[in-house]
């Protein structure tokens, strides 16, 4: 009896306030949080000295880094440096590895032949194994060598804290957490990592506002494929010494796209199945440092180079053994892999890509690396046995397949937009525990992806651009 | 004395803490990293015993020292940069000085960086007034050249400041006095009153007379539930029916019977 008077005298009184707050714009959480530190700052300055002001070269750099005028600018102009270094910088390696692989599965080839060995095994080894591996090593392993020390070295210096404090009043009008974006920064590195942090997020609900969204964020394994597309046919009419220029202006754009999309979806999810408020939160900065350069190249080529490539080459090695049988055998007219891709083609073509670029995205659940090593399989194996010796002859390659530029645009788009990774999604329902959210985390990238890449390529065609 | 035993059943049910007779209850809270464990372990010396918070993941010390023949029960919270609950630990925090009502909270700043670490004195002082601030650190604090006013900070706060360097021995014997007098009711204290913006004030105006009609003031500074209402804190809402169960509730529960 007692109980419930009480409950709805204090029911009765929420539900009053709430409607006030609405009416009048909801900040008083914010006021009340501004408020306590306006007198906190006035107690301190009546209070507390310092004695002889020396130089504090750390509040400089605060005060630049996170200044609402040049804050922004900073970060951008950071992320397109890094892009612009990595890709400027991995091509010439790239050029280089990939000569060797093929020179030698030349050499390789030579020895089949030699010892009489019998073309299918020639065909599953050489043909599918060892060249998608060498692919994925000589398309991914420069970027990745080049990225990740940036990476870690701007980690290193303190000024990931500084993005996040940055990002707090638009994830805040998101009504999501700020430590989102570092869970964001943990999500380039890989999606089911950053999954994992979103651990540091304590309410709940924001917590599964980040999870949901930390696919939109390519991850290493989607990274080198999307620089790897825009190097070949982003700005391909340039003069060369700008085009690494445009190739790292397109894959900054690509990163602010799936920011915006972090923001729109954690948005419309705070306004529907996760309604509430965004919670305030003291974000302690840790003093800048100076980087530790071993350590830096210790963990970003072990702890991530070195991971990724491996999880790469244990995945693509067998993955391109397969795809080779399912490309070579025949099934009337047409390999297998033909029949698959063209069954897809037709739902592919409404959303800008091809059969079996939609075919390397499926394939690709297990982990996103394999995606562009199986659709260069697919390509090969069912088209023309061309051999390949450069990016340029990728382009070649891609072209013949009747690649345009909207295609390549509609694969980098799918590809950061599309379904995470199967791992991701594992460690989705492990940190979730719930299996309508983990499928929630496959359902929303996905319809998301489609309809961008729709709107992309249908728009392109009707205004007869592609 | 009925409040008591109300008290220290709520204390054992839902903190895990029990009390002896006459015992004084403690609580300490601060910043992480402010050297609050230093200035735990000082005071208590080997009579203590770590656990969990019932049911949560978090740390819980308590310990005990006597002063002036008067036996204090200290109980360590969990090191929070603010108490607007939005973590296990801001809402163990809260839920201590809120419900479990200790007898003095020590707040523990640290001295080199006041201007992040008041913010949750101030936030405790809101609470409950019987606050001492204990500002440790000192020494780190000269070593980085700041100067503090402490009589003119004493001033401002409403509560006795006790300027202190834990690991040094610096200042124990005076947080001891102080936590004594406040304790026992030797010393009455006057905290100072967070001054809102005029939005805020408005709408605490309208909304404590609604609270202190729900007759909770005793146990409740009605001025803080009304902010916490405005915060659209839902979670405490919710404690302070369970909490208020077990006080009782009296005012209430006579309306209801004359209205019956």
């Amino acid at each position: 009896m007692n109980n419930t008077i009480r409950n709805t005298a204090l029911l009765d009184l929420k539900r009053e306030v709430q409607k006030k707050r609405l009416a009048e714009g909801n900040n008083y959480a914010d006021q009340i949080v501004a408020d306590i530190f306006a007198n906190v700052e006035n107690i301190v300055k009546k209070n507390v000295f310092q004695k002889e002001n020396q130089t504090n070269w750390s509040q400089i750099a605060d005060n630049i880094l996170t200044s609402r005028v040049t804050g922004y600018p900073i970060m951008l102009l950071t992320l397109a440096c890094i892009l612009w270094l990595t890709i400027s910088g991995a091509n010439v390696p790239s050029a280089v590895l990939s000569d060797i692989f093929f020179r030698f599965q030349d050499i390789l080839t030579g020895i089949f032949i030699h010892l009489g060995a019998p073309d299918w095994l020639h065909g599953v080894l050489i043909l599918g194994a060892y060249r998608s591996l060498a692919w994925v090593v000589s398309v991914m392993l420069p970027p990745m060598a080049i990225f990740f020390p940036l990476f870690t070295l701007l980690e290193d210096l303190g000024y990931l804290p500084r993005v996040s404090f940055n990002l707090d009043s638009l994830f805040k009008k998101a009504k999501a957490c700020g430590k989102q974006s570092l869970t964001m920064c943990m999500g380039f590195g890989c999606n089911a990592a950053g999954v994992t942090s979103c651990r540091i997020i304590d309410s709940p609900r924001e917590r599964l506002i980040a999870i949901l969204t930390n696919n939109f964020v390519p991850c290493n394994g989607r990274f080198p494929a999307l620089i790897a597309i825009g190097m070949i046919f982003g700005a391909g009419t340039l003069p060369l010494h700008l085009q690494s220029a445009a190739i790292a202006g397109i894959i900054t754009g690509m990163i602010l796209l799936g920011i915006a999309v972090t923001f729109v979806v954690s948005w419309v999810l705070s306004h529907t199945l996760l309604k509430g408020e965004a919670s305030s939160l003291v974000l302690e900065l840790p003093p800048y440092r100076k980087p530790k350069i071993g350590s830096i190249l210790y963990r970003s080529f072990i702890d991530r180079t070195v991971f990724v490539l491996r999880r790469a080459v244990v995945v693509a090695a067998p993955a391109g053994a397969i795809i080779w049988l399912v490309g070579n055998v025949y099934v009337g007219e047409m390999s297998l892999l033909a029949h698959i891709a063209n069954f897809l083609d037709p739902l592919a073509f409404v959303i800008g890509l091809d059969g079996f670029i939609l075919l390397a995205f499926i394939l690709g659940l297990p982990a996103n690396e394999i995606v562009f090593p199986i659709l260069i399989m697919g390509y090969l194996s069912s088209s023309y046995m061309i051999e390949l010796e450069n990016l340029a002859d990728l382009q070649t390659l891609l072209v013949s397949n009747g690649w345009t530029w909207l295609t390549a645009l509609c694969t980098m788009l799918f590809s950061l937009l599309h379904w995470p990774c199967a791992t991701t999604l594992l460690t989705t329902l492990k940190e979730t525990g719930s299996k309508k959210w983990s499928l929630f985390a496959f359902l929303i990238p996905t319809v998301i992806a489609f309809l961008i890449c729709f709107a992309v390529a249908q728009s392109a065609r009707l205004l007869g651009l592609a | 004395m009925e409040d008591s035993g109300a008290r220290s059943k709520i204390l054992k049910e839902h903190f895990g803490i029990s009390t002896k007779e006459n015992q004084k209850v403690i609580a300490l809270a601060g910043n992480p990293n402010v050297g609050k464990s230093t200035v735990f372990n000082a005071l208590t010396g080997l009579r203590q015993h770590t656990g969990n918070w019932p049911g949560k993941t978090v740390d819980n010390a308590q310990g005990t020292f006597t002063y002036k023949k008067n036996s204090f029960l200290l109980v360590d919270l969990p090191g929070t940069y603010s108490l607007l609950a939005h973590t296990v630990e801001e809402e163990i925090a809260r839920n201590f000085i809120c419900f479990g009502q200790p007898d003095v909270t020590v707040v523990v700043l640290d001295a080199t960086s006041l201007e992040r670490n008041l913010n949750l004195a101030l936030q405790i002082m809101e609470i409950t007034s019987q606050v001492v601030v204990c500002v440790n650190l000192i020494d780190e604090a000269e070593r980085k050249n700041i100067i503090i006013d402490f009589s003119g900070l004493e001033k401002e706060l409403g509560v006795p400041v006790v300027a202190a360097a834990a690991r040094k021995g610096i200042g124990l014997e005076k947080l001891k006095e102080e936590v004594y007098q406040i304790a026992l009711g030797l010393k009455k204290v006057q905290p100072r009153k967070i001054r809102y913006s005029p939005e805020i004030e408005n709408a605490l105006a309208d909304l404590v007379p609604k609270i202190h009609s729900l007759g909770c003031e005793q146990l409740l500074n009605p001025r803080w539930v009304a902010l916490r209402f405005l915060d659209s804190d839902e979670e405490l809402i919710n404690s302070i029916v369970k909490y208020l169960d077990l006080q009782g509730w009296p005012s209430v529960r006579d309306e209801v019977g004359i209205a019956l």
